[in-house]
């Protein structure tokens, strides 16, 4: 990646103030997780609406980085790292918007929970432990995006197969709940929704993780199973 | 990249030096010109691109101590265009050239086409009326002209006059044609023609073009080398070298990161 400065100080403006606006994105989707994990632990569903609110403005980051690209584009017609940047950008964003659908998504499932009168932590199961890691995976994509560190990035490619195998851990569990006693269904496709979800947010710091790598090295690693490694 | 993908060479630079006196311009530019391919030279002012260029059809010989050294191999035949054995004249008519500002001769627009043609020896008034014909409707200027061929050159438009120049150059059948920013003069609608223009030429001509504008450069041709004082720092697929090019200094001037 090129850090040298460009002979139009306006052009590293645009480009600098394009990623500092992904960062603050993902600062939101960040807590967004975090907020919806601890009302999961605790009951406290008060936060949900803050939650949904925040989507919103995530929402309309989203459009608003997505415009500055295309303005970039048709005013800079980048090339090179320059051009990696702005295309990686592009879809980092939408990856970071549905990271913020899927909080809500947890954020509402949660509330369903509490409000039916039940606890999820009484199931025994993982899905705190789960989200915990999904929650380190999206702050490290991220700061491989801010630090263009591909070291950092990988680690991520590689983590999310691990929160893969502990979602489908979760679903097992959660089947046998339900066969056992078939009381605890409603609660449990709350739990399976939420364990989805957080199963999705891995997969989009993933693909964050890919298009860091991307910008960086030019390398397209998207669905070749070789992002995890060198 | 696989083996059957790779044109055939058209031309080949090989350990190419070039002085001007004793300023050394080229430096040992090794470079090979792909049949029927657009390659493009880009890189700052004083990089060598026009010099290299203007070495393919030896130019360079009308000034006194300008010196070549190495080669350039031309095909099928692989003759090395810079030997003293091999007549400029010669090979100016195998390789045409087409200058930054349009430079029609100041004659009518049909004699600016037959004039290499007489050169070459064609009287033939039916042979020549097909051949300017010919020419001009490959420098798509055809339609535009028809009617008026014994008008004077120098009162079309300056993308019409560069389009003109294109079809002067066509006429002697050439292998490979020259660009020397052709379009720099142009507005942005001729600009758009000539473009065009050598999308569809390359048909059936090699053609070497430098260009300012890096974007002309990654819209109309198919392989580019990045050149910078007077060396060759990288050569390779269009695509490739403006997503993701190998050498820094490449990739500082593609991205406007130096002048």
């Amino acid at each position: 990646m090129n850090e040298s400065q460009h002979l139009s100080s306006q052009f590293d403006e645009d480009l600098s103030r394009l990623r500092t606006h992904v960062l603050q994105m993902g600062g939101m989707v960040e807590t967004q997780i975090s907020a919806a994990v601890v009302a999961y632990a605790t009951g406290e569903i008060g936060s949900v609406k803050s939650i949904v609110d925040t989507d919103h403005k995530v929402n309309e980051l989203e459009k608003a980085i997505d415009d500055d690209c295309a303005h970039i584009i048709a005013k800079r017609q980048p090339t090179a790292s320059d051009l990696r940047l702005v295309l990686g950008i592009s879809k980092i964003v939408t990856d970071l918007e549905r990271t913020g659908d899927e909080a809500k998504k947890i954020a509402k499932g949660v509330r369903r929970i509490y409000e039916n009168g039940h606890v999820p932590s009484q199931f025994g199961i993982g899905v705190r432990h789960l989200a915990e890691a999904a929650i380190v995976m999206v702050r490290q994509a991220l700061d491989a995006f801010a630090r263009l560190d591909t070291e950092q990035a990988r680690a991520v490619i590689r983590a999310d197969s691990e929160v893969d195998t502990e979602f489908k851990s979760i679903i097992r569990q959660l089947i046998t709940h339900m066969m056992e006693d078939p009381r605890t269904i409603t609660t449990s496709i709350d739990i399976i929704t939420i364990a989805r979800a957080v199963e999705r947010i891995g997969d989009h710091a993933k693909n964050v993780s890919e298009q860091v790598i991307y910008i960086v090295e030019g390398r397209d690693v998207r669905h070749t199973g070789k992002g995890s490694s060198k | 990249m696989q083996i059957h993908d790779q044109p055939s060479l058209k031309a080949e630079a090989r350990n190419l030096n070039f002085y001007y006196g004793e300023a050394k311009a080229l430096k040992n530019i090794n470079m090979p010109i792909y049949d029927k391919k657009v390659t493009a030279l880009i890189g700052p002012s004083g990089c060598g691109k026009s010099t290299y260029l203007r070495s393919f059809n030896r130019m360079h010989d009308l000034y006194p101590g300008n010196r070549y050294e190495g080669e350039i191999r031309f095909f099928p035949d692989n003759t090395n265009l810079l030997s003293p054995d091999v007549d400029p004249i010669e090979v100016r008519m195998r390789i045409g050239m087409v200058f930054q500002k349009p430079n029609p001769f100041p004659k009518t627009i049909f004699e600016n086409v037959a004039y290499g043609l007489r050169v070459r020896g064609e009287n033939n008034k039916r042979a020549l009326d097909d051949k300017v014909e010919q020419a001009l409707r490959g420098a798509a200027i055809w339609d535009e002209v028809k009617d008026r061929l014994q008008d004077l050159a120098p009162n079309l438009s300056g993308g019409q006059q560069q389009r003109l120049c294109i079809a002067r150059a066509l006429a002697t059948d050439p292998e490979l044609l020259l660009f020397d920013e052709p379009t720099s003069a142009l507005d942005p609608i001729a600009t758009g023609a000539i473009e065009e223009l050598v999308h569809e030429l390359k048909k059936r001509v090699t053609i070497l073009i430098v260009t300012h504008n890096m974007q002309q450069a990654a819209r109309v041709s198919d392989y580019t080398a990045y050149m910078y004082l007077g060396e060759m720092i990288e050569f390779g697929k269009t695509d490739e070298i403006f997503i993701k090019p190998q050498d820094k200094r490449t990739e500082d001037y593609i991205t406007g990161r130096m002048g």
